[in-house]
């Protein structure tokens, strides 16, 4: 709501589940705040809870105890129904499952939510053209979701996140399915909208992804054990990749 | 640095300078930059073992130019060198050692050595990446040594992950 309020803040936020039997804790007590316009990677081993916990940020998975604020305003607290009209103004979804609609073309997937969103037919369509040419996908508008690669389809969900300029854009292994090449779209795409000012929280294990960010978030056991900034590299600044590519003589 | 030498002389015969230039052109910066001493060191080694000859070459207005060629012995080396399997890369090691052995010292404990660890391997993830932008597209060797450092980055990211895991 205010301007300076941060777009994330979470407040010891704890998520137990229980099925049947014992109750597993997944997230246990993570504080985390993102400041407007902060590139988060989320990093930590399968079973450290950082899908947990970015569904939870999202709305996507209700939260045991603790408070999540998005940018401004009190969210765990919202109905399914306030979270549904939260995600629309709000937040940009990339999750491991594309979520399109089946019975839509491609360039009406990404339009959708801008058109929600109340802009203009023609500037959603501008915005979808620009998204899809950026992933490579531009001659892929036609298609039915069915019709794509998983590559294909996790790409044009990126696209679709991000046709709403929102607020903050969280992603699950936005990466996951991609090849080196559709990676590297991604990735450009990632840096650009970065750079404009884009807020993301991205879970991911791809250390390019990853490197991409101004802080990395570490979990273990449902924990955070590392936040902080990537270091400046100590290297001189051209180049060289020495570390990895050793000259033996 | 030896083989690459005598794989550039068995293509022509060069001096010094021309083998530096070769090696920028077809490793782009990924390749650290061969310094011209290192080089010329290896050279002379290449030619006491009887790999490498020189001749020298007169040159108007300026010193003599060495130019360096590949015998008989130097051309079976090179071909042993590329018939015989490489070694696969070996575990960096050096970090490892810190991680078992530091906190038995109570210099520092394991978590904190890992997560610096890990930041700085992103650090460098992040200068390959910028790297890559900065390449141009059509150079394809520069781009792949620069992705096999990449995906062996990553595989050492991983294994901090495993170390943090299952080391208390």
């Amino acid at each position: 709501m205010t301007a300076d309020a941060p777009v994330v803040r979470a407040v010891n936020v704890v998520k137990i589940y229980q099925t049947g039997g014992l109750p597993v804790p997944a997230v246990r007590g993570v504080d985390l705040t993102v400041e407007a316009g902060e590139f988060v990677a989320i990093m930590g081993p399968s079973g450290s809870g950082k899908s947990t916990l970015v569904h939870m940020l999202g709305g996507l998975d209700t939260r045991t105890s603790g408070e999540i604020w998005l940018d401004g305003r009190r969210a765990d607290t919202l109905s399914e129904s306030g979270w549904a009209v939260l995600r629309r103004e709000k937040i940009g979804f990339v999750f491991q499952f594309f979520n399109l609609v089946a019975n839509m073309t491609v360039a009406d997937n990404v339009e959708l939510p801008a058109l929600l969103g109340g802009v203009s037919p023609r500037q959603a369509k501008e915005r979808r053209d620009y998204l899809l040419g950026e992933l490579g996908l531009a001659d892929r508008a036609e298609a039915s979701p069915a019709q794509l690669s998983g590559g294909e389809q996790q790409r044009v969900a990126l696209a679709r996140a991000l046709a709403n300029q929102p607020r903050l854009l969280l992603a699950d292994e936005p990466t996951g399915n991609l090849d080196s090449r559709n990676t590297r779209d991604v990735l450009r795409l990632l840096g650009k909208v970065h750079g404009q000012g884009q807020t993301i929280v991205l879970v991911t294990h791809d250390a390019r992804v990853a490197s991409m960010a101004d802080r990395v978030v570490s979990l273990l056991d449902g924990q955070i054990v590392d936040d902080g900034a990537i270091p400046k590299s100590r290297r001189r600044p051209l180049g060289a990749a020495g570390d990895v590519v050793e000259l033996r003589s | 640095m030896r083989q690459s030498l005598l794989a550039l002389l068995a293509k022509e015969p060069a001096h010094g300078y021309e083998l530096k230039q070769a090696l920028e052109t077809i490793f782009g910066g990924a390749y650290p930059s061969p310094n011209i001493g290192q080089i010329y060191v290896t050279l002379g080694r290449l030619e006491k073992d009887g790999y490498v000859r020189s001749v020298d070459v007169e040159q108007a207005n300026r010193p003599n130019k060495k130019v360096y060629y590949i015998t008989a012995a130097g051309r079976e080396a090179l071909e042993t060198w590329v018939e015989e399997p490489t070694e696969g890369p070996r575990v960096r090691d050096e970090f490892f050692m810190k991680l078992v052995l530091a906190p038995m010292t109570g210099l520092s404990d394991r978590m904190a050595l890992v997560n610096r660890q890990r930041r700085h391997y992103l650090a460098l993830m992040r200068d390959l990446r910028e790297l890559a932008e900065r390449t141009d597209p059509a150079n394809r060797v520069a781009l792949l040594l620069i992705e096999g450092a990449m995906l062996h980055l990553q595989a050492d990211l991983d294994w901090l992950e495993r170390c943090q895991e299952d080391l208390p």
